[in-house]
């Protein structure tokens, strides 16, 4: 058990030194744009999980606000569009830059796409996997502000310690589980938590940024 | 498995709990609307929506934080759904008062639900 715990430690401190050695983004167009509101349209999806576009679109409003950004409601958008003739995610990502200003006015677009995405069944293990990447693009002169990878994978049951049977017995317990609840909502928080916040390459602070509660 | 859970937790935890402990806005049960709006409407009709945001917007008012972008027009949107015109205009422009930014795409769909005589 404690061996367990170092190597989930050891994990962590990978997971978190990792950013260190990252050279840090180029932030001048973000900075010369200073978009004050995001348009988050419903993701592009290249994996098998046809659930991915919309589980993804509801993890990443709060982040972006939180950042300090004006997020366009993403359902009521996701409405509107439909009602407006586009009824799917790849023919809303297909919307020119001058209808956004127009209709949504939006001063970014963030662009979603998911390449990878759900619950992999392994012999002796499962893993949810989240994988994809974003681009922020200003509506204005459509230039690419930021982008980041948004990358996590979340394995329940890694190096059991009870042997070969035990490994199975975990792997077909969490495999049952694992149709009962989605965890895939939480592996895309985790994701975009490592994208928007990474101390390097994350996404700079907006204006709603609440600069008091520096806590 | 008990082990394997507390891991879980402890990681959820880890990776969650530094973010949300200074969130500057309440979010309660937005993005979780969001998900089932999606994915089991049936389970979150626009009355079930209303409640659950109206009761958020209570919350958040007495921890003293703001309402989260998008929280109001999701709740205009709500209203229109359920047919009532009246607080679905009052929800809209309220999320324009309290985010400016919103303004074109609030006006817009004020206008388009205007019936033209």
């Amino acid at each position: 058990m404690n061996t367990r715990i170092h190597k989930v430690a050891l994990l962590f401190i990978v997971l978190l030194s990792g950013c260190t050695t990252i050279e840090p983004y180029n932030y001048g167009p973000l900075k010369q744009a200073a978009p004050r509101s995001i348009l988050v349209l419903p993701p592009m999806n290249s994996s098998v999980e046809v659930s991915a576009p919309y589980t993804y679109l509801s993890t990443v409003t709060k982040p972006l606000a939180e950042k300090g950004y004006y997020v366009f409601p993403v359902s009521v958008v996701d409405n509107f569009l439909k009602e407006n003739g586009l009824p799917t995610p790849a023919e809303m990502n297909g919307i020119a830059l001058d209808k956004i200003d127009e209709i949504i006015g939006a001063d970014a677009v963030l662009y979603v796409h998911i390449q990878d995405w759900g619950q992999k069944f392994l012999v002796l293990s499962s893993v949810s996997v989240v994988q994809g990447g974003l681009k922020l693009v200003s509506v204005k002169t459509g230039k690419l502000l930021w982008e980041a990878p948004i990358n996590a994978q979340y394995s329940p049951n890694d190096n059991s310690s009870g042997g070969l049977l035990g490994a199975l017995v975990v792997a077909v317990v969490s495999q049952i589980a694992g149709e009962i609840s989605d965890n895939t909502p939480q592996v895309a928080r985790m994701a975009n938590n490592m994208a928007f916040n990474s101390a390097k390459r994350g996404l700079l602070n907006g204006p709603y940024k609440n600069v008091k509660s520096s806590n | 498995m008990e082990l394997n859970k507390v891991i879980l937790c402890v990681t959820v935890l880890l990776l969650a709990g530094c973010a949300s402990n200074k969130n500057q806005y309440y979010w309660g049960a937005y993005e979780d609307l969001v998900y089932k709006t999606h994915h089991t409407p049936s389970e979150v009709p626009p009355s079930v929506q209303i409640e659950t945001l109206l009761a958020d917007i209570d919350k958040a008012e007495a921890l003293g934080k703001s309402v989260a972008p998008g929280v109001y027009a999701h709740l205009g949107f709500m209203y229109a759904a359920d047919g009532n015109k009246e607080l679905a205009m009052q929800s809209l422009i309220k999320e324009k008062e309290l985010f400016p930014e919103s303004a074109t795409f609030i006006n817009g769909i004020i206008q388009r639900s205007i019936p033209k005589s």
